[in-house]
């Protein structure tokens, strides 16, 4: 640590002299060596600094910058602590989680921490104000990161508090006067000082490719590279696994695969749109789906998370897998200038393995336009921003009082995200009825071997599975099954 | 006066702009060391051999040490000697810190620490509470027996006679900001240590055995905590005391952080309990005799374990009389973190049992649970003439009772009645979905039980221009403890609030301080500062010829009036002493914890909430929809920082029972180290309408301006949650629910497909 306040002395001004990059190992856990200067804006002012790959941005305001302000509360992005205000391009203020966002993320982007959300003369905004008034602080420690997630929301003119602060855990006092904290500062105007002015940037200083192409580029040069959509996966690797990624390129200046397009046949969803993103696109097609995916982890990582991340990361228990599946989606690969196309089912092999050749990467992902019949069900031990125990998404068509097509599909229940193709078949061309669906249950055990793990037991999956049939059954009967929409 | 009303947390604006510095926030010299704890794999058995190469050779990292170089007392234990700083080659759970790496981040001592290769000669862990049973593995002798009458006769003689099983998860306390210290070497081998800390004075003890020093060589500071919740009262020791032998050995400061998982991986956590009853009652549902076997899961050490299970079984009646009872206990020694205090400290489980019986001796009789409740409470105020039935099972006389009148506003405010109708009519037009309601009370005893430990001390200094320092032995960890001890400081002077410096706890200032647990900071800690400032109003007083009234700024005497202000002046230009002391012992307490016989509270605190839910009965998926709570401070000191404690302590308890579970795998892993598989409550989770209230009345006991204590009391008022689920699905077939805790969905699905059959 010696080397530290040598660094900090570095940074201020304009000296932003190179430092010997084995001292920044030692900070910043990056063996790669590759420290490369970002331009940002820190509370307003602009600001440049040499930093590590996979540097993750609480740790420089902490470590480096001296900004205890915000907190260091589980370092893997669930409990809120760090969050901060990340402004984009786009001009929309975004709380996401510090602990999980790396440093060359920010390049070009403007930055405000809680030391930045009150007035340069210490006058308190309205949030902090009112979380004062309203005594929504007893430890203080959750305070920072409420007050981050607070200040966007407010800036937003979001008013669904309990949903824009359900990425932030607070231990102590029950939520209730946070958000009568929130309540009480949704009418008053947002100060001046929380405008933004993005820097002016040079050419990105990592491989962080600006079109696809470019990426293809670069990606069938270095095969073995990381791709970084929003972190908040890979993030875990450097924060929890202590992994060195050797070699990683990111994705949030690719702006055309942050595309949604809306066609006339399909919706084509680009691999790096957020889930925030791709959860307003769906809202007025498939409202099961967004609700689900308002269930997907918390705001703040759903502004990072990307849809392409939660696909190529494989993981059985991603959420949007098996909607999308059940929606029949196509996913489109690419490796350098050769472009494919698998049914999304398709693309998981098996657990940890996916249809996907080095240098390859996720491009997009279509989704036919078609009437909505989906219905998501994710089964977690909490509601908002927890992994799914289990996660079954049903699209099943009747005419005619028979079921003319079923596309089922679950995540949980096997090593990769998969169709339930005995149920759906013990359910095609069958009429509609009680007796189809409790026929049809018993498929399951053909489809499905779960397993145990601290989520559920192998059991309640299973029964789980089926009860979710029969909810779609009843749903479509107009029978109240959903405890979400029951009002006290 | 400044007591009895609502002030602000005095941390509020350092809070909210991110100003409030916790330990990890201090600024270091940069030369400061960071730790890591390299942990056991195995959860039993013997290291065989350990090659620590890899550690020494990593980037960063200074020093490694084993328990072979520590140069004093390798022990962290509270109570019995028995938790070693790193192991000595036998390891007693999987998490147990084995090695200690030094290195100049807290990054790369996070990396070296997992570069061991170590081997084990395994033994087979005990994990489960039957498991312990099997091995007869267990603290003290056997089992500990409280009894009032002849529990064999009153269950023979019973009228009606039900027996059961509750089975009772444990709760990771995740207090949002991990452990933490910070050492500083000073002159002569003196050291300052700055912790995470609800127990400074046993920091101070365990690092001056540590590093071979008596305790006034050591001073410990503790301004806040990020939370604490019991798990700080012991579990920081080890870090401690860390830093102070490596700061001692290379005389750098040196500091450590728990990373989530290690500090979920390491540390104990709330006592996971099976509560056997067998019970026996009239045609009424009152109770005429009780059997509890309650089963403690305490992990490898004995920590606070004895005195856990002790508040357990003095909590086995809860609010009601029970004329014969068997309370026993059994203290199991298992593979698995040293569980420790956790709000509440036994208490909760204790009541659990009794309100399960409750619930139970409801369904089995048809009756509506909250009748079967009222026919057992204590009588209000002791107005009984029957000492048998209002003595509790330790020999107590209940005289303080307010349970009566406070359940029967609470049922008027929340509309029980009627939503006890609207709910059966609501469950008979829905098939999928249930609603179930409940009403629970909570009476909790108020002091340590360990009762030497009922003590306090303040250091007040007036300065020269009327400004007041206020130093005590409590800690702030949330609470708003600084804030009402504070408040009573301004009342003993009358001046403003603001005049009024809090500071940190610091073992320098006032010595020998008992942990902030109980429930007791404001009752203790607040005696202690009123002693001390009526000290130093006296000594005005008489300064100023006697009788002196100290009220809103000024000081009146014999006619005259002056300010606060000028009234120090004047003193201390008349070289009157500005500085005391103060000290308080809770009075009238002393009981006998093997016989389970005497007084071991001075008074109790009491509450109820009514808590209704909503179940889905295919997925076993489910919600509060309302808590109304009606609780007792006594007279508030601060109504506001109370209602934050009820409410919080609600939301907190209904966690531990519905959705917060622990999980470990048969080798003894906890799976469940992080908040990505922990599940706490959050923001939805609160009840929609959540309804809180203060109980209007003034402490029978004589406490700081007739307060009550509330830190734990309302945790318990989460117990109705669990309640309500259980109302839900016996609605759902005959059979009784019997459902365990933590209810969550899996578990609420078994029990609504074990009542459907």
């Amino acid at each position: 640590m010696t080397k530290r306040l040598e660094f900090d002395l570095n940074t201020r001004g304009s000296g932003l002299r190179r430092i010997d990059p084995s001292a920044k190992d030692q900070m910043t856990g990056n063996a790669a060596g590759l420290f490369h200067m970002i331009t940002f804006s820190l509370n307003g002012e602009t600001m440049r600094a040499d930093v590590g790959a996979t540097e993750t941005l609480l740790d420089f305001l902490r470590e480096r910058q001296g900004s205890t302000g915000t907190k260091e509360g589980c370092n893997e992005g669930d409990c809120g602590a760090c969050s901060v205000i990340v402004t984009g391009p786009d001009g929309v203020a975004r709380a996401m989680n510090a602990c999980i966002l790396f440093m060359p993320q920010l390049h070009g982007r403007a930055v405000r921490t809680v030391e930045g959300i009150s007035g340069a003369d210490g006058t308190l905004h309205p949030v902090q104000a009112a979380m004062v008034a309203h005594h929504g602080s007893q430890c203080g420690f959750c305070t920072p990161g409420f007050i981050a997630s607070m200040a966007a929301a407010h800036t937003n003119g979001a008013t669904d508090h309990a949903d824009q602060l359900a990425g932030n855990l607070c231990r102590c006092t029950g939520y209730a006067p946070i958000i009568r904290a929130a309540e009480a500062a949704a009418s008053e105007g947002v100060p001046a000082h929380m405008a933004e002015t993005l820097p002016k940037v040079d050419a990105p200083p990592f491989a962080m490719p600006e079109t696809a192409d470019a990426l293809a580029t670069w990606y069938a040069d270095h095969p073995d590279a990381t791709l970084i959509g929003g972190a908040t996966d890979v993030g875990l690797w450097v924060t929890k696994q202590l992994r060195d990624l050797k070699d990683v390129a990111f994705l949030n200046r690719c702006a055309d695969l942050q595309q949604i397009e809306l066609g006339e046949t399909h919706i084509k969803i680009g691999a790096a749109c957020t889930v925030a993103q791709v959860l307003e696109a769906i809202r007025p097609l498939h409202p099961s789906f967004a609700e689900m995916l308002r269930r997907y982890g918390s705001v703040q990582v759903r502004n990072a998370a990307t849809i392409g991340g939660n696909i190529a990361n494989g993981s059985p228990i991603g959420d949007s897998p098996p909607a999308l599946i059940a929606l029949g989606a196509v996913l489109h690969l690419r490796k350098g200038a050769a472009q494919r196309e698998t049914a999304l089912e398709d693309f998981f092999l098996d657990y940890g393995k996916q249809d996907r050749a080095p240098g390859e990467f996720v491009e997009a992902i279509s989704v036919p336009r078609q009437p909505d019949r989906l219905r998501c069900y994710k089964i977690s031990k909490r509601f908002d921003q927890d992994i799914s125990a289990l996660c079954g998404c049903f699209n099943v068509t009747v005419e005619g009082g028979v079921v003319a097509d079923a596309r089922i599909a679950f995540g949980g229940m096997a090593g990769t995200p998969k169709r339930a193709t005995y149920v759906e078949a013990a359910l095609k061309t069958r009429p509609w009825t009680q007796a189809t669906v409790t026929a049809a249950q018993a498929a399951f055990e053909q489809d499905y071997t779960p397993l145990s793990d601290m989520r559920a037991s192998a059991g309640y999956r299973m029964q789980t599975a089926k009860a979710l049939l029969q909810r779609y059954f009843y749903e479509d009967h107009g029978v109240a099954g959903d405890v979400l929409e029951v009002r006290p | 006066m400044s007591v009895h009303t609502s002030a602000k947390h005095d941390s509020g604006p350092l809070h909210v702009t991110g100003a409030a510095r916790y330990t990890d926030d201090i600024p270091t010299l940069a030369n400061t060391l960071h730790l890591a704890f390299g942990l056991s794999e195995v959860a039993r058995g013997k290291i065989t051999a350990m090659t620590l190469d890899a550690v020494r050779a990593a980037p960063g990292v200074v020093d490694v040490l084993v328990a072979e170089d520590l140069p004093f007392d390798n022990d962290v234990s509270p109570s019995a000697h028995d938790e070693p700083l790193l192991a000595t080659g036998d390891i007693h759970y999987l998490g147990q810190p084995v090695f200690l790496v030094v290195a100049t981040s807290h990054l790369a001592a996070r990396k070296a620490a997992r570069l061991a290769k170590t081997s084990y000669q395994e033994e087979t862990p005990i994990l489960t509470i039957d498991e312990a049973l099997a091995a007869d593995s267990r603290f003290e002798e056997g089992p500990r027996i409280y009894q009032k009458g002849d529990v064999a006769a009153a269950l023979s003689a019973a009228p009606e006679r039900l027996q059961g099983s509750i089975e009772i998860g444990g709760q990771e306390h995740f207090y949002l900001e991990g452990h933490a210290a910070l050492a500083l070497p000073q002159d002569g081998g003196e050291m300052v240590i700055h912790a995470s800390s609800q127990h400074p004075t046993e920091i101070q003890h365990k690092v001056a055995d540590a590093i071979g020093k008596p305790m006034n060589a050591i001073r410990v500071e503790v301004r806040r905590m990020g939370g604490g919740f019991g798990g700080k009262e012991s579990q920081g020791n080890a870090l401690c005391v860390a830093c102070a032998i490596v700061a001692a050995r290379t005389d750098r400061p040196a500091k450590m952080r728990y990373d989530r998982d290690d500090d979920m991986i390491i540390t104990g956590k709330r006592h996971e309990f099976r509560i056997d009853y067998d019970v026996g009652f009239d045609a009424d549902g009152r109770l005429t005799g009780v059997d509890f076997a309650q089963y403690a899961r305490c992990g490898w050490a004995q920590d606070l374990s004895l005195p856990v299970a002790d508040r357990a079984m003095l909590h086995a009646d809860n609010a009601y009389q029970l004329p014969a009872a068997r309370i026993t206990s059994h203290r199991l020694k298992t593979n698995t973190q040293s569980n420790t205090a956790f709000r509440g400290f036994g208490g909760p489980q204790g009541i659990v049992g009794i309100e399960r019986v409750m619930d139970h001796i409801a369904h089995h009789l048809g009756l509506d649970p909250l009748t079967v409740r009222r026919r057992n409470f204590y009588a209000s105020g002791g107005t009984t003439t029957d000492k048998t039935t209002q003595t509790t099972p330790y020999g107590m006389e209940v005289t303080d009772s307010i349970l009566d009148e406070l359940v029967g506003a609470l049922e008027v405010s929340a509309d029980y009645a009627k939503r006890r109708k609207k709910v059966a009519e609501w469950n008979a037009a829905n098939p999928v979905l249930k609603r179930g309601l409940a009403l629970t009370p909570v009476k909790f005893g108020i002091s340590f039980t360990l009762t030497h430990l009922n003590q306090a001390g303040a250091l007040v200094h007036v300065y020269q221009d009327g400004s007041i320092h206020l130093n005590h032995g409590g800690t702030e960890m949330g609470q708003g403890l600084f804030t009402k001890v504070a408040q009573v400081a301004a009342s003993v002077f009358g001046v403003p609030l603001e005049q009024v410096q809090i500071t940190a706890t610091d073992t320098g200032k006032v010595p020998n301080t008992s942990a902030t647990a109980a429930s007791s900071g404001s009752d203790l800690n607040g005696m202690a500062v009123k002693a001390a400032c009526e000290t130093i109003c006296t000594r005005i007083s008489e300064h100023l010829g006697g009788d002196a009234v100290f009220e809103g700024g000024k000081v009146r005497q014999s006619g005259r009036e002056i300010t606060f202000e000028e009234a120090v002046k004047s003193a201390y230009e008349n070289r009157v002493s500005l500085s005391a002391t103060g000290y308080y012992a809770t009075p009238d307490v002393a009981w006998d914890r093997i016989k389970g016989q005497g007084r071991p509270f001075f008074y109790f605190a009491y509450g109820a909430a009514v808590t209704e839910v909503v179940i889905d009965t295919l997925t076993g998926e489910n919600r509060i929809l309302r808590a109304d709570i009606l609780h007792d401070c006594g007279a508030s000191l601060n109504p506001a920082l109370d209602i934050g404690q009820v409410e919080g302590g609600y939301v907190q308890g209904a966690g531990w029972l519905t959705m917060e579970e622990l999980v470990w795998d048969d080798k003894g892993t906890l799976k469940t180290h992080s908040p990505a598989t922990y599940k706490i409550p959050c923001a939805s989770d609160r009840p929609e309408v959540f309804n809180v209230a203060l109980w209007e009345g003034a402490n029978a006991a004589e406490t700081i301006y007739r307060s009550k204590a509330v830190g734990e009391p309302p945790l318990m008022l989460g117990i109705s949650a669990l309640m309500a689920l259980s109302d839900a699905v016996a609605s759902c077939g005959a059979p009784y629910p019997a459902l365990d805790a933590p209810a969550t969905a899996e578990r609420v699905l078994a029990a609504v497909t074990r009542v459907q059959r």
